[in-house]
């Protein structure tokens, strides 16, 4: 496994670097924020991902994409972590993208051409309760003419309320809490009976509750096999997780830097606080775990290219460890800035708030920890 | 086939041939390395005709050229060999300062007599080597030692003591930091001088640890002659050296830790599984955690490993590994403390292997103290690595 960027992994990050810094910077998130924009983030951006090969990334060629991988959508989303940058990437490009690339002939050619061209956004609704529980699916699908007739709810789902179409899991047999029994379905959120709510979430970034009353879908909304969602959603989940935990890696690494740069400046006792050994121990011990969290990114994500049998569990241990680790350098982070840490006119707060939700997304640190120990039989 | 993958058939071929079925299992306790010198004493034929036939390879040094002693593999290719050694579990055929530690150095900063006498008979095993930095007064703040070597004209004459010598008792030679200059900064003035424990006014006197062990000494070293030609690189300029070998001894610490056995599997072996899930939901929940990072540190050591050129030190990153690996591994015997209980509190029977567990538990807590202590790495990081003022 190669753990050091190639060159054209190098040319990548070094061209959505300049992109986002320039396009999308944390000023670009407050001004939607401020201006309590109604779409969660700039359609032009989109577009423009979309014309730098972003929105495809993981699309293949024949249906409009450049199929670069994940390590290479890794490196993309890192950025936009280190941006705060708002984009449908993760839900469109990523889980969706990754979703349908198991449909069927007719799925593919709708949908991944428009994904990689940046003019769909599909939404995956998949949590219930409060915490990421897939298995714990209990919207149901009940077969309803050639059709089915889908009943429940669904939270947290990013990307929600501006979705073209959704992808909703929901159970086809079996009881909340059995893996095998769940459907992938592809649902026109325009439907009747699909009543969408847009929740504010604390990192201002988009996400929705969305109701599901007795909606029809036609059976070739259908995504992969009747009771068999779940490995496609492990498919899902697994590059959603690698590149959640990429993302981290960026968030966290940029609230480090902000960090690590304002304790360099700021005086008090006569001198540059930066000189004061507690400050600089738990500098250089941040600095290590970032260390050790982006060999956990580059790890799963490189598994998960190569086909790798381990992939999910990486993907899976790498959000666990992106998860801790972002969180603490965001704590770190408005700790070490004082009262200026509370501030809104500090990034570092932002930061924080992207941090947690990225860290509950697809599951948190004790959710992967107790499935690593499941999947290793203790 | 890349050149490569025909490089691992080959090691592998000549391992499955050449490696001894009992030196295909787990060491059973600290006493069965293999350190080589002029007192080793094999353990048993096995040991000792594995040690002769990876010496004939050059695999005791991998990387280091041919002419003393190595195979001049790549670092990739020394990667392979390591995963093939332990895809049948092939144990570490010599454990040596001289390779870890003095080599590098004497690769990098030794002029040609001095590689062409020092380095084979360490690939060989031949020559145990144990380092002289520490002193009484001179821990963390290594550059303040005392210990005085004057110049008389072809020869020093040394005087002064050492503590903390591991395997002083036991060892040939030293490489040794002594003061040839106390005018200037403290930095200035150190030399690194190499000599015989035979020598006349040497005495190495083994301290008790905590682990019940002796592993190391203090050393006392009283107008012992040392030869001029026996001075590494420039006089008064030692302090460079040092460092430069710190750095391959952290990266040696950090990473030497891998258990044979996942910590959870000892855990359920010795608690149990209710349900499925170790009996003990909170020490499950750290166990995953820990083995978490234990991965992810693996993977960083490959990543940093790989990023460097081969024979190349890591710089200032060996402290971010020694830091990292070796508080993980305190954690781990912790938990594994934890997952034992009183078992693992037997300190004298055949039962417990001689105390094994409790012990090795003991000696981590030297990890991070041994080869510069966490938080002095933690200063290097903050200096060298986000250069904070006054660090
Ligand atoms: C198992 C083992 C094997 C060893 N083998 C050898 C050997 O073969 N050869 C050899 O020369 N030496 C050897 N040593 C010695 C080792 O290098 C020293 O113990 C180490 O450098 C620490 O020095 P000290 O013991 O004097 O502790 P001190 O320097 O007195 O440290 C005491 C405490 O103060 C802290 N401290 C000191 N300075 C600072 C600072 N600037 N900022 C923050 N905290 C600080 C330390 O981190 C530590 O917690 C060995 C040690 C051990 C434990």
């Amino acid at each position: 496994m190669a753990l050091v960027l190639n060159e054209d992994e190098v040319m990548m990050r070094d061209m959505a670097q300049g992109f986002f810094a320039e396009k999308a910077p944390v000023k670009a998130l407050r001004v939607l924020r401020d201006t309590q924009d109604e779409t969660g983030f700039d359609r032009a951006l989109w577009a423009d991902m979309a014309g730098m090969g972003f929105a495809g990334i993981v699309v293949p060629e024949e249906h409009g994409g450049v199929d670069m991988g994940y390590l290479a959508a890794g490196l993309v989303a890192e950025q936009m972590g280190r941006n705060l940058t708002a984009s449908p990437f993760l839900s469109t490009a990523i889980l969706a993208a990754t979703a349908l690339k198991h449909g069927t002939d007719e799925q593919k050619s709708e949908w991944l051409p428009k994904i990689a061209s940046g003019k769909a956004v599909i939404a995956l609704a998949l949590d219930e309760g409060v915490k990421h529980n897939p298995r714990g699916t209990a919207t149901t699908a009940e077969p309803s003419g050639n059709g089915f007739k889908l009943n429940g709810s669904k939270a947290m789902v990013v990307d929600g309320h501006v979705a073209d179409v959704m992808i909703v899991a929901a159970r086809t047999s079996g009881e909340a809490g059995d893996a095998e029994g769940i459907s992938l379905f592809l649902v026109d959120p325009k439907s009747k009976g699909v009543a969408t709510e847009r929740t504010i979430m604390v990192d201002s970034r988009n996400a929705a509750r969305i109701d599901l009353d007795d909606v029809e879908v036609s059976g070739d909304a259908l995504i992969g096999t009747l009771d068999g969602g779940m490995a496609v959603l492990d498919a899902v989940l697994t590059a959603g997780r690698g590149i959640a935990a990429a993302e981290l890696l960026g968030a966290g690494a940029q609230a480090f830097e902000d960090t690590v740069a304002y304790i360099k400046e700021r005086k008090q006792f006569g001198q540059i606080i930066g000189e004061f050994q507690a400050l600089q121990h738990r500098s250089s011990h941040l600095y290590s775990e970032l260390e050790i969290a982006r060999s956990a990114v580059i790890g799963a994500l490189t598994a998960l290219d190569e086909g790798d049998e381990k992939a999910s569990a990486y993907c899976a241990m790498a959000k666990a460890k992106l998860g801790s680790v972002a969180k603490l350098a965001s704590q770190e982070g408005v700790q070490m800035h004082g009262g200026v840490g509370m501030t809104d006119e500090y990034d570092i707060g932002l930061f924080m708030k992207r941090i947690r939700v990225l860290q509950e997304l697809m599951g948190d640190a004790h959710y992967h920890m107790n499935e690593f120990a499941v999947a290793n039989e203790f | 086939m890349s050149d490569l993958d025909t490089f691992r058939m080959e090691a592998r071929t000549w391992l499955e041939a050449n490696c001894p079925a009992e030196m295909r299992t787990a060491e059973t306790s600290d006493k069965d390395a293999c350190w080589g010198g002029r007192n080793f004493k094999f353990k048993s034929e096995a040991q000792k005709v594995w040690l002769e036939r990876m010496v004939a390879q050059g695999w005791t040094v991998p990387t280091w050229p041919k002419e003393y002693g190595g195979a001049g593999l790549s670092r990739k290719e020394e990667i392979v060999l390591l995963q093939e050694m332990k895809r049948i579990n092939a144990r570490n055929p010599l454990s040596s300062f001289g390779i870890w530690m003095l080599g590098p150095a004497l690769l990098k900063f030794g002029n040609e007599e001095q590689k062409a006498e020092h380095l084979p008979p360490i690939a060989r095993g031949e020559i145990r080597w144990c380092q002289g930095y520490s002193e009484p007064g001179a821990g963390s703040d290594l550059a303040s030692l005392k210990t005085k070597a004057e110049d008389m004209g072809d020869h020093y004459i040394v005087n002064g003591q050492k503590v903390w010598t591991s395997y002083a008792d036991e060892a040939d030679w030293i490489f040794c930091l002594v003061r040839t200059d106390n005018t200037g900064k403290k930095h200035h003035g150190i030399s690194f001088v190499l000599f015989d424990m035979a020598s006349e006014g040497v005495e190495a006197r083994p301290i008790k640890l905590i682990s019940g062990r002796s592993p190391f000494c203090e050393t006392f070293l009283t107008d012992v002659k040392v030869l001029k030609k026996n001075l590494l690189g420039e006089e008064h300029k030692g302090w460079s050296i040092a460092k430069y070998l710190l750095t391959h001894e952290r990266e040696m610490i950090g990473g030497g830790n891998e258990a044979a056995r996942p910590l959870h599997e000892l855990a359920a072996g010795s608690l149990g599984l209710e349900d499925g899930k170790l009996a003990d939901p909170m020490l499950r929940a750290k166990i995953a955690e820990a083995e978490i990072d234990e991965w992810a540190f693996n993977l960083t050591m490959k990543r940093k490993l790989a990023e460097a050129k081969a024979g190349a030190s890591l710089g200032a990153d060996s402290s971010m590994l020694k830091y990292y690996g070796t508080e993980l591994n305190k954690r781990k015997y912790e938990l594994m403390m934890d997952a034992t209980g009183h078992e693992g509190l037997e300190w004298e029977s055949d039962r417990s292997n001689d105390g094994k567990m409790a012990r090795s538990w003991l000696r981590t807590k030297g990890n991070s103290i041994e080869g510069g202590t966490s938080e002095v790495q933690l200063n290097i990081i903050s200096k060298h690595i986000l250069q904070l003022p006054g660090a």
